[in-house]
């Protein structure tokens, strides 16, 4: 089978460059059957690429490892769901998704255009078929994940337990999906460029598109965060790590695109703008992928050295370099006839939106690449931290919210004060109150920055509120309807704008958690034994006992041993019981004893949260298995000739010595303050964006016949 | 105002507000950053009570953990000189004998004193034998 899926992928390679080929040449010589066909190959494409994906996941779940990657990635004792998954935590299996989700989309996007943009989409579809091919060449020729074993080992290395959780296996795909799916209005963009067709044409075909890959981008950075907060066993979510950081840039000017094509589509400005900003979030997507794969800068993601990161680098220039040069070339067709009426209209809040955002992103690659800058500039390697990113990006985060709390509110064009004194009164009066309530009741004037980034939460959320009821109201009058109906044909009937507004509450409560949480936490890190006790902001948490368990992993990721604690946490009389444990994986390495492997291989904290709107408490354990080592010791010298049966059953043994005999146990206890909002926040900006993405049928019938009206029009202007 | 002058105006003051964040982020990123060393870096030339960065290997059998306090040894990658450290924190999940890890912290009297919850260990996406041994 390993045969027939590298065929797959030569097979890939040479349709996605005759795709490419044939589509340039269509749109030369306009000839049509040409175009048809670059369309179909880059199906067929998808095609040969998920049948590689089939292959290669067969052999993961069938245990195939004469396939080196099912070998080195996974083995029998690997639970199903993460055999499944274990492909993208490969390199080589990673770029297999990368070229699965690139021509699936490729394929959807030439499938909605087929009927428009003529002139654009055959050019669009070359560069999607360079894009696919790329990624299929790094696999022919660097990384092929069907290379096989000459003699199959009887059992595979395991997946990593590390990724062994549910938030690790979803966020790459997630990821990906967001890379490529900017790689859809990149393409287009380039096409319109080519064809000097730089109205707003391109972008329509495509916003939804950029509005999907924008959503599980931030889908797949939010589940990132979450996967730390669970299972690291640090207690943050976000810690400026390069890979992290490589995410959150084409995120940052990706959300800036999606703004700034609005004022494209209203008032034909910005052309130029919107086009480097497609450029840099696709470049951003591909320098995502590079600094993951490449090792280049110091981070736990980094996978050690990589055979790829010189090609892609390599491919990061030509889109950088190519792309620039159009553009240059396109200037006189980019210049739009439209000024800026004033600084008090809806464009200019944009423009101010766009450019914090660019700032946030300047900052964070500022930050992520220092230590190339700073080893280039002075001959010395040196890094900032995350207190640096901290203070460098809070007021740009502050600048953010204001602007998101503003902009909705303002008209297009030009707003008059009396339109603004009436639109911000509300809004104006609820901050207002919030300040006063924070001063009064509660600590958040400790924090001058927290104390400023909520009040303006509550202007945003104020703002959203007000724009949803004025907009029910009105609706209610006109087609006398109840209140919740009226909101329903509101949101339907404006889907993008007004799932835009729900984005932003979103946004607005996941930044309360974030400024509450890193501003208010309380930490405590202690060693204790069972019986004894500890405080932890307002909670007392005692250390019951322990516990040790054979075979009985609850999160079911498959490791032989658990040794954990009971906890019970009280405030003001409420009493909770916690079970925060840590699963011991056998070593494979040679030098470990035959009972020893058990107890030194990798081992993963296996934390318990208890979950609230107002404050999360975290706790893990380390427990500390130095003093069984005497007699692991013995053990290993005893029983290394014994059968597995034998060992298993001194395994046990030791493990209930554990259990009891406990020696203190090293706990970490966080109290944070309204964390949960950052997930909450999350799922509602996701519900915004599908709101927005989801076609409304009227429009979309309205569109249709506008489009063929327009065709029509061509066609006879054409005869 | 005429609103060529008043777009110039704009223009200047945009650029003068870039410029100046720029700097800022100059400034601050010089001045907060610290220098990524290796052991033998540090053995030949350091200075007392700056902060460093420490990167390179755990030195095989170098582990001991007495309560809270961790100390082990780091070598260079690509060389032998090696230098005690003494820990405080949280220890990341993959920290193992033989794995890339980054420490920051200053030198006291020969033993690198690391900051608390400074460890960030490299975890190898796939361990295979000769990684885990290494």
């Amino acid at each position: 089978m390993a045969g027939v899926g590298s065929a797959c992928l030569l097979v890939g390679l040479l349709t996605a460059v005759y795709a490419a080929a044939i589509s340039v040449y269509g749109a030369v010589s306009g000839h049509r059957g040409a175009v048809v066909s670059g369309r179909r190959a880059m199906y067929c494409v998808a095609g040969l690429a998920l049948t590689a994906t089939v292959i290669l996941q067969a052999a993961f779940l069938r245990s195939d490892f004469s396939f080196k990657l099912v070998a080195e990635g996974s083995s029998t004792d690997t639970p199903d769901f993460y055999k499944f998954t274990a492909m993208w935590a490969t390199q080589d299996g990673s770029l297999l998704l990368w070229a699965l989700l690139m021509s699936l989309f490729a394929s959807a996007v030439l499938y909605t255009t087929r009927r428009s943009l003529r002139d654009i989409a055959p050019w669009a579809t070359a560069v999607l078929a360079s894009i696919a091919g790329f990624f299929l060449l790094l696999m022919v020729g660097w990384e092929n994940p069907f290379e096989t074993l000459a003699v199959a080992p009887i059992e595979g290395a395991g997946l990593n337990p590390l990724l062994r959780h549910p938030a690790m296996m979803i966020h790459p795909p997630m990821l990906y999906t967001g890379y490529v799916g900017f790689a859809v209005p990149f393409a287009f963009a380039i096409g319109a460029l080519i064809v000097r067709q730089t109205g707003a044409d391109w972008i329509r075909a495509t916003r939804r598109f950029a509005l999907i890959a924008w959503t599980f981008l931030g889908t797949g950075i939010m589940l990132g965060a979450l996967w730390s907060y669970n299972e690291l066993g640090w207690g943050g979510y976000w810690a400026w790590d390069p890979v992290e950081n490589a995410s959150l840039m084409p995120w940052l000017i990706g959300t800036a695109f999606i703004h700034s094509i609005m004022v494209q589509e209203k008032r034909g400005m910005l052309k130029i703008w919107n086009v480097s900003l497609i450029v840099a979030t696709f470049a951003l997507s591909l320098l995502g992928t590079f600094l993951v794969r490449s090792g280049i800068l110091d981070s736990i993601h980094a996978f050690g050295a990589s055979t790829v990161g010189r090609q892609l680098l390599v491919a990061i220039a030509i889109v950088l370099i190519g792309s620039t040069a159009l553009i240059v070339s396109r200037l006189d067709d980019l210049r739009s006839k439209a000024k800026l009426d004033t600084l008090l209209s809806r464009e200019a809040f944009f423009l101010a939106n766009n450019l914090v955002l660019v700032a946030l992103c300047v900052v964070v690659f500022w930050g992520t690449f220092f230590p190339l800058i700073s080893e280039a500039l002075s001959g010395e390697e040196a890094s900032v931290g995350p207190p640096w990113f901290n203070r460098v990006t809070t007021p740009l985060a502050l600048a953010l919210v204001a602007l998101a709390a503003i902009g909705p509110a303002v008209p297009w064009r030009r707003a008059g004060r009396a339109l603004l004194l009436r639109s911000f009164r509300l809004p104006a009066a609820v901050a207002a109150v919030t300040f006063g309530a924070l001063i009064a009741f509660t600590d958040a004037a400790d924090s001058i920055t927290s104390l400023i980034m909520f009040v303006l939460i509550a202007l945003v959320l104020a703002v959203v509120v007000q724009e949803l009821w004025r907009g029910a109201r009105a609706r209610r009058t006109i087609a006398k309807v109840a209140w919740p109906r009226a909101l329903g044909q509101l949101i339907g009937r404006n889907r993008r704008r007004y799932g835009g507004y729900i984005v932003h509450a979103g946004i607005a409560l996941l930044f309360l958690g974030v400024a509450a949480s890193s501003a208010f936490q309380i930490q405590r890190d202690v060693r204790l034994s069972p019986g004894e006790s500890f405080e932890v902001g307002g909670y007392e948490i005692t250390y019951q006992r322990p516990t040790a368990e054979i075979g009985r992993d609850s999160a079911n990721t498959g490791a032989p041993i658990t040794l954990g604690a009971v906890l019970t946490a009280s405030r003001g009389g409420e009493t909770h019981t916690l079970r925060p444990s840590r699963n011991f994986y056998p070593s494979r390495s040679g030098g470990a004893g035959p009972i020893g492997r058990f107890f030194e291989g990798e081992a993963t904290s296996e934390v318990d949260v208890r979950w609230g709107l107002r404050r999360d408490l975290w706790t893990a354990i380390r427990p500390d298995v130095a003093e069984l080592e005497p007699a692991i010791r013995e053990a290993d010298r005893r029983f290394a000739d014994s059968g597995q049966d034998v060992q298993a059953v001194v395994v046990a043994a030791l493990v209930e010595r554990y259990r009891t005999n406990p020696p203190p146990a090293n706990f970490r206890a966080i109290e944070s303050p309204l964390v949960s909002w950052i997930w909450i926040g999350g799922i509602i900006v996701v519900l915004g964006a599908l709101i927005a993405v989801w076609p409304a049928p009227e429009s979309r019938l309205r569109r249709v016949t506008s489009i063929y009206a327009a065709k029509l029009g061509k066609e006879l202007s054409r005869a | 105002m005429d609103p060529r002058r008043k777009r110039k105006l704009r223009l200047f003051v945009a650029l003068g507000a870039a410029v100046l964040l720029a700097g800022t982020l100059i400034y601050t990123s010089f001045s907060a950053s610290t220098q990524a060393k290796e052991p033998s870096d540090l053995l030949a030339a350091s200075e007392p009570g700056r902060s460093y960065e420490l990167t390179g290997k755990v030195v095989k059998g170098s582990i001991d953990r007495d309560g809270e306090q961790l100390t082990f040894r780091i070598r260079d990658r690509d060389g032998n000189e090696s230098l005690p450290v003494t820990y405080a924190g949280v220890v990341p999940d993959p920290f193992r004998e033989g794995r890339e890890v980054i420490v920051s912290g200053e030198l006291a009297s020969g033993t690198f004193v690391a900051e608390r919850d400074s460890l960030i260990t490299k975890c190898p996406s796939k361990f295979t034998k000769d990684e885990q041994s290494a």
